[in-house]
């Protein structure tokens, strides 16, 4: 089942007089369970990319299907309601509230969701539990080492049950061993039945996935399967 | 109404959360607010307690009085022209008083300055007034003990006096003041009754409370003869409602007393409270509008300090507003809770101001009896909301629109 369609996307940036062409025509689809990683230099629009299909951003022009809905036509409440529940973001920059301890930040998604208190404590400690962080639910962020923070990050993005997970570099802030391991959780989180899309710059990162997109100069350059989708089913045999 | 509550109730968590991460900011935020309603109740609960004071006052010497005088009381006629009237003599009271039929009381008034003394205790600088025995009727006053001098006891000027009750509280701490001898001036006097506290503090001097009453005979028999200066003289109506018939009755017969001729002018003046009270207004209002500027003036402050900081706190926060976007924050849910946070701030702070301005109003209680209004408390706590609600507005607002993928960018 494809969540994600888009054709021949734009995004075009007006930065004083002069335009930005971040994405000239881009089209791809994505289905269920797909583990697709999104290469390309610098600028090239990767980053654009993601927040589009995040609906963070919309598109100059083009046709955006999430589940067969056509996301420009969304009220902005909607597109906040899809973030929400059909989709979790992983940054770069871990992006947790310095001020919250592991177990807060987990939650937030579902405090936005309407989740009851008890069940959204119930719901964040089995998250950080699933990414190997059940012994530092109280700590915050200042009190965790960089990959233990992507994990909290990565446990705030699973918390709520999405459909699909977009990590925009999400190893490029650590060392290449923690990289690593990040890496293998993603791969868990994938044989789980997850759907992700991640961003990096490393050709070692994106073999993890099973289809490899290059981006160059808002293009799609390349757009190639590197090895057989693997099902839930699959890995459990 | 379920989710509202909800987004509320979280709304208020994640105030509470980032009020509490920032103590000394959120505390320098309260302060303006803390001052402002401070600042407001204090004012109007001293005010309340001014106008209290001169409200009982008033009714204490009584609305429907006139008083017939050399002077003019409340008014911008030219002193000196007033001077060059005749005094009103005690004659012309008693031919005044054959010849009125409307009033209800008459009785001329005059007054010296003394100091008052029981054995070693002392008051000095007391209005000593006298009059007779119709004087009462011409007032309002109750008593706490004892009675006015008697028409006997006036006609014969005899020794007896009437003390207010500072008067009574200063020089009998301890013992029952009636039958007692006081020292007005030097001179022996048997207190036959004292006032009931008419609470006028407002009035200082006039206040009855610091005033003594004894027969007018006596004053001219101890003090100064009849002719030394001019008295008042007193007039009752039949109740407000015949005050302007009175009066009327009042000028006619003054002037047919004085023998002025149509075309001349009043050689006397007839005041009544009105005047008094239109004074007190007009200083009133002063004070009110001042109060009410300077009250403005802080909150105002307040308020542009909190739009401030709010503007600060959303701009430092710029990426957590991005992260909260991203993963499902409304703009509502954003609004709400912004301007949550500046209203707890203002509420606590306003809450404080409160309870600052009830310990001030127990010590203004000290001088001028008065208590916190119920609608003054009301006021601080929404004046307080409103200010939260109004400058946290704008930063609010600018965080609920701010766009997510540049805010996730900001560094
Ligand atoms: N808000 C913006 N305003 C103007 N131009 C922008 C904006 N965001 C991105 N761009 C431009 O769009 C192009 C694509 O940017 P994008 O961030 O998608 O690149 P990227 O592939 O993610 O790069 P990197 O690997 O460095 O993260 C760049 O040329 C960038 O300068
Ligand atoms: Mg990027």
């Amino acid at each position: 089942m494809n969540i994600i369609t888009i054709k021949n996307i734009t995004k075009v940036y007006k930065v004083g007089t002069e335009e930005v062409h971040a994405l000239r025509g881009v089209s791809l689809s994505i289905d269920k369970n797909e583990y697709v990683a999104i290469m390309g230099p610098s600028g090239s629009g990767k980053s654009t990319l993601m927040n589009m299909l995040g609906c963070l951003d919309t598109p100059t022009s083009g046709l955006y299907l999430f589940k067969g809905i056509s996301v420009s036509e969304m009220t902005d409440n909607q597109l906040a309601n899809i973030r929400n529940k059909e989709i979790g973001f992983v940054f770069q920059t871990f992006n947790l509230l310095a001020r919250y301890d592991a177990i807060h930040n987990v939650e937030l998604p579902l405090i936005y969701a309407g989740v009851p208190k008890d069940e959204r404590r119930e719901r964040a400690k089995r998250a950080l539990i699933d990414v190997g962080l059940g012994d530092r639910m109280n700590h915050k962020p200042n009190e965790l080492s960089g990959g233990q923070r992507q994990r909290v990050a990565i446990a705030r993005a699973l918390v709520t049950n999405p459909s699909i997970i977009l990590a925009d570099e999400p190893t490029g802030n650590l060392d290449s061993k923690t990289g690593e391991e990040i890496m293998n959780l993603f791969q868990e989180i994938h044989n789980k039945g997850n759907t992700i899309i991640l961003v990096t710059h490393e050709e070692y990162i994106a073999e993890h996935a099973a289809r490899i997109i290059r981006l160059r100069d808002g293009h799609i350059e390349k757009d190639e399967i590197i090895k057989p989708q693997k099902t839930s089913q699959q890995v459990i045999s | 109404m379920r989710i509202f509550l909800f987004e509320l109730n979280e709304g208020l968590v994640i105030a509470l959360r980032a009020i509490a991460s920032n103590k000394v900011r959120s505390l320098l935020t309260m302060l303006g607010i803390f001052i402002g309603v401070a600042v407001v109740i204090t004012m109007s609960t001293a005010i309340k307690g001014i106008d209290n004071s001169f409200q009982s006052g008033i009714s204490s010497l009584g609305t429907d009085v006139l008083y017939v005088d050399k002077w003019a009381w409340f008014t911008n006629e030219e002193w000196w022209k007033m001077r060059n009237r005749k005094n009103i003599t005690m004659e012309e009271y008693y031919k005044f008083k054959e010849l009125v039929r409307l009033p209800v009381a008459v009785a001329p008034v005059t007054n010296t300055i003394q100091t008052v003394k029981y054995n070693e205790r002392r008051v000095e600088n007391v209005f000593v007034n006298g009059s007779t025995a119709d004087y009462i009727k011409t007032t309002n006053f109750t008593f706490a003990q004892g009675r006015f001098y008697s028409e006997i006891e006036s006609n014969a000027a005899r020794q007896v006096a009437v003390i207010g009750s500072e008067v009574a509280k200063k020089l009998f701490p301890n013992v029952n003041p009636i039958d007692r001898t006081i020292k007005i001036g030097g001179v022996n006097y048997k207190v036959v009754g004292v006032l009931a506290e008419q609470g006028s503090f407002i009035l200082g001097p006039w206040n009855p409370d610091n005033q003594v009453y004894v027969p007018i005979e006596t004053i001219f028999k101890n003090f100064f003869n009849r002719s030394f200066k001019t008295i008042t003289i007193n007039v009752r109506a039949n109740g407000p409602a015949m005050l302007d018939e009175t009066k009327f009755e009042v000028e006619g017969v003054m002037r047919k007393v004085r023998g002025l001729a149509y075309n001349q002018e009043n050689d006397f003046s007839i005041n009544q409270q009105e005047g008094l009270e239109q004074t007190y207004k007009s200083i009133v209002g002063v004070i009110q509008i001042a109060g009410l500027f300077i009250t403005g003036l802080s909150l105002f402050v307040g308020a542009i300090g909190i739009m401030n900081i709010m503007f600060v706190s959303v701009k430092e926060r710029t990426k957590e507003i991005g992260l909260r976007k991203a993963i499902g924050a409304k703009k509502r849910t954003i609004l709400t809770q912004f301007l949550l946070e500046s209203s707890v701030i203002c509420m606590v702070g306003g809450i404080a101001g409160l309870i600052a301005a009830i310990i001030m109003s127990l010590l203004i209680n000290q001088f001028i009896p008065t208590s916190i209004q119920i609608d003054s408390v009301l006021i601080g706590i929404s004046v307080s909301l409103i200010t939260g609600l109004v400058s946290g507005f704008a930063p609010a607002y600018t965080a609920a629109k701010m766009d997510a993928v540049e805010a996730l960018r900001y560094e």
